[in-house]
């Protein structure tokens, strides 16, 4: 329940001000509480008078926290492939690792998974928990499922890591339902917090207009997907130790009743952006499907993968898999190039965490530039091309 | 064929934002909408009834006003819609959540398929699908970007992947979470407006449902919100000047780290 002490509000109108829910509204000099409040907190946050008080009911069953230790991180290996930012979690994994003086363990799931234990290890884990087999070959939530819920009960970390990627948004809700566990989505920051050792999860919200800092008090483990491309990867040190534990599976926890038919990777092999540390975004300025060639010959001179904006995936000149926005993918490449992109608030919000963003359009008053790093105004079938030719003039000398 | 549809009432994103000046959330006349990914959820449910027969039922966890979006549902073609609303939801994170619908699932009663949106656009977790697919001790299959056949036992579909797509195959019961890709979301008929306006909407409490208080709102929800702050601000932009061609070779000096 959200309380608000009538002795202590003035009135001021900061609550309101500052509820996304348009939950709270002052009625007569004192604030009064809607249906639509989620407790959220943003309004307790901003009270200057403190008259606000989240009274937060008690969960009735407190678990052991103490008997939960340890950083475990899952890392998403998919025909033959590591995902990149696998070992993105192994440097922030080690880090909170070291924070809490704990161990830091992977996981690996798949099959023929070869040399890949070792890689973990010389980038930052003290153990690898590996469950390979010929039936992990093809991703499944139940059996990948199974196999991540039996670990984590069997060893009880306090915090489990996994990417936030098709694979990783996928199962890791399903086990951290399973285990009754909390489960932050995509954060962009993680730390551990001085007093109590708990880890504070910091995520971008409402298309990354606001961000919040969540934490499991009661439960644990303690579970997070990271967004690709935030957290740094360690150097890999091939000196590095550590012990690999090949897990025994039985074969009914591979049972499953989706079955998967096909594998399909596309023949492009640019249509992971998420993993892209360059992206050069196209819209509807490029006014047809010849005009996007130019984004793909830019992307080429950067060595960049290629992002549209929805009206032109709307369009047919490129597929969803490249849609930037609310209702695309999340991306925070190091540099984004926009190139006749408007900047609807949709699109900003999928690429507003960018490192750098450089915004080519013709209109000066385009809300891309409100995002924009550097911004050049102008027709982009005439910058681009000059674009082109100066990087790789630059590139040649 | 039997269809449950989890719709969520969201604010429209282009409403929500702080202001850069104030520092304070910029909401004037904040709009309600359904969430966008539901809509094609909904779409996907309609079509499958259209093929195989059946009904289909909208259901919605929020505050009264809720109902807007059930009735926005139903005009678009849903059979009937069902709101759980009630104080004591609030707070309630995306385990929370997934219990309190399952709850409100098992009250509907019997059902083949269940289709959720991957997200809702305010909170963007995805994990409300899941969640409740794993409550319900169903398969799950998320990102659908389509469905290749679908008959009275089973689906074959196509799950968006980031390196491509997986074909899957998966029968009834079972949930889904779908993408925009998969379909085209109809505009409501005059017919269904009609319908919408008359229809009843079953409404019920935590405790209709057999919800177990401390599994629902802020003291079944194992995370807790204990910040909420704007976004650190960008760098100051710089806007290049000059003719182009100097434009241009300024960019690429400021890009060199990158190139
Ligand atoms: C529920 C919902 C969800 C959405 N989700 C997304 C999403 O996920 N991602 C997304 O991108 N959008 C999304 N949108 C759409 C979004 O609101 C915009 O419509 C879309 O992003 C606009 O795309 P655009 O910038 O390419 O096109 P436009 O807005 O048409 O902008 C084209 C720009 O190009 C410039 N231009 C034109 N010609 C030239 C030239 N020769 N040289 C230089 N500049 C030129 C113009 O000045 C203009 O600024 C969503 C909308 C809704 C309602
Ligand atoms: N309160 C709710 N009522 C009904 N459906 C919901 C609710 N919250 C989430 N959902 C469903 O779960 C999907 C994912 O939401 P989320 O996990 O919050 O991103 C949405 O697209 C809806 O289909």
């Amino acid at each position: 329940m959200l309380i608000v002490d009538n002795d202590l509000c003035v009135g001021c109108g900061l609550c309101e001000d500052n509820c996304a829910f348009a939950a709270i509204e002052v009625v007569d000099g004192l604030a009064v509480v809607g249906d639509t409040c989620t407790l959220c907190g943003a309004c307790v946050e901003h009270c200057e008078v403190e008259a606000l008080v989240l009274e937060g009911a008690e969960k009735n069953v407190q678990m052991d926290l103490a008997s939960w230790s340890g950083v475990w991180v899952y890392c998403e290996f998919r025909a033959g492939v590591l995902a990149s930012v696998s070992l993105e979690l192994l440097g922030i994994g080690r880090k909170l690792a070291d924070a809490r003086g704990v161990e830091l363990s992977a996981v690996l799931i798949g099959s023929h998974t070869e040399e890949t234990a070792e890689k973990l290890i010389a980038h930052g884990a003290d153990r690898v928990y590996r469950a390979d087999d010929p039936a992990l070959s093809f991703f499944t939530d139940e059996a990948y499922g199974a196999v991540m819920t039996k670990l984590i009960r069997e060893h009880k970390p306090e915090i489990v890591l996994a990417g936030a990627t098709a694979i990783g948004r996928s199962f890791i809700p399903g086990v951290a339902n399973s285990l009754g566990a909390g489960l932050t989505a995509d954060c962009t920051q993680l730390d551990i917090r001085d007093d109590d050792g708990a880890l504070l999860q910091t995520r971008p919200a409402f298309g990354g207009n606001i961000m919040a800092t969540i934490v499991c008090p009661h439960s644990r483990p303690q579970m997070s997907t990271v967004r690709p491309n935030v957290m740094k990867a360690l150097e890999a040190d091939a000196t590095r130790t550590g012990k690999i534990i090949d897990v025994s599976l039985d074969p009914a926890m591979l049972e499953t009743k989706v079955r998967v038919l096909e594998s399909v990777i596309s023949e492009h092999d640019d249509v992971n952006i998420q993993e892209s540390d360059k992206l050069v975004g196209g819209g509807r300025g490029l006014d047809s499907e010849k005009g996007f060639e130019l984004i793909r010959e830019l992307a080429k001179s950067i060595d960049g993968s290629v992002a549209a904006s929805r009206a032109v995936v709307d369009s047919g000149w490129i597929g969803y898999p490249h849609q930037v926005g609310q209702t695309g993918k999340t991306v925070a490449p190091k540099l984004y190039i926009a190139c006749g992109i408007s900047g609807a608030i949709q699109h900003v919000a999928g690429m507003q965490s960018s490192e750098t963003i450089v915004a080519i359009n013709r209109d000066a008053e385009a809300p891309i530039f409100n995002v924009a790093d550097f911004g050049i105004v102008g027709d982009l079938f005439e910058v681009i091309p000059k674009l082109i030719s100066t990087i790789e003039g630059r590139r040649k000398s | 064929m039997k269809i449950i549809v989890c719709v969520k009432q969201v604010p429209d994103a282009k409403d929500v934002r702080l202001d850069p000046e104030t520092n304070t959330l910029a909401r004037e006349g904040v709009q309600s909408i359904m969430n966008p990914y539901d809509q094609h959820a909904l779409e996907e449910a309609v079509r499958l009834k259209e093929q195989l027969g059946g009904e289909v039922t909208v259901l919605s966890m929020g505050p009264p006003q809720a109902e807007d979006v059930l009735r926005q549902a139903i005009s678009c073609g849903a059979d009937h819609g069902v709101l759980i609303s009630d104080r004591a939801f609030a707070g309630a994170d995306t385990w929370a959540t997934s219990y309190t619908l399952a709850k409100a699932v098992e009250k509907i009663g019997e059902f083949d398929l269940i289709l959720c949106g991957k997200q809702a656009i305010d909170g963007d977790t995805a994990q409300v699908g899941p969640g409740l697919a794993i409550q319900l001790q169903i398969p799950f299959v998320t990102c659908i970007q389509r469905v290749r056949e679908a008959d009275e036992k089973e689906l074959v579909m196509e799950r968006m992947m980031d390196d491509g797509y997986d074909v899957v195959a998966v029968k009834y019961p079972a949930l889904l979470t779908v993408v925009k890709d998969l379909n085209e979301p109809r505009v409501p008929s005059l017919k269904g407006k009609m319908r919408s306006k008359k229809a009843k909407i079953a409404v019920f409490s935590a405790e209709d449902v057999g919800a177990d208080a401390s599994c629902i709102g802020l003291a079944g929800s194992p995370t807790q919100v204990v910040d909420v702050f704007p976004p650190p601000p960008r760098g100051e932009r710089a806007m290049l000047t000059g003719t182009i061609d100097e434009q241009v070779a300024q960019l690429v000096e400021k890009l060199a780290v990158y190139l």
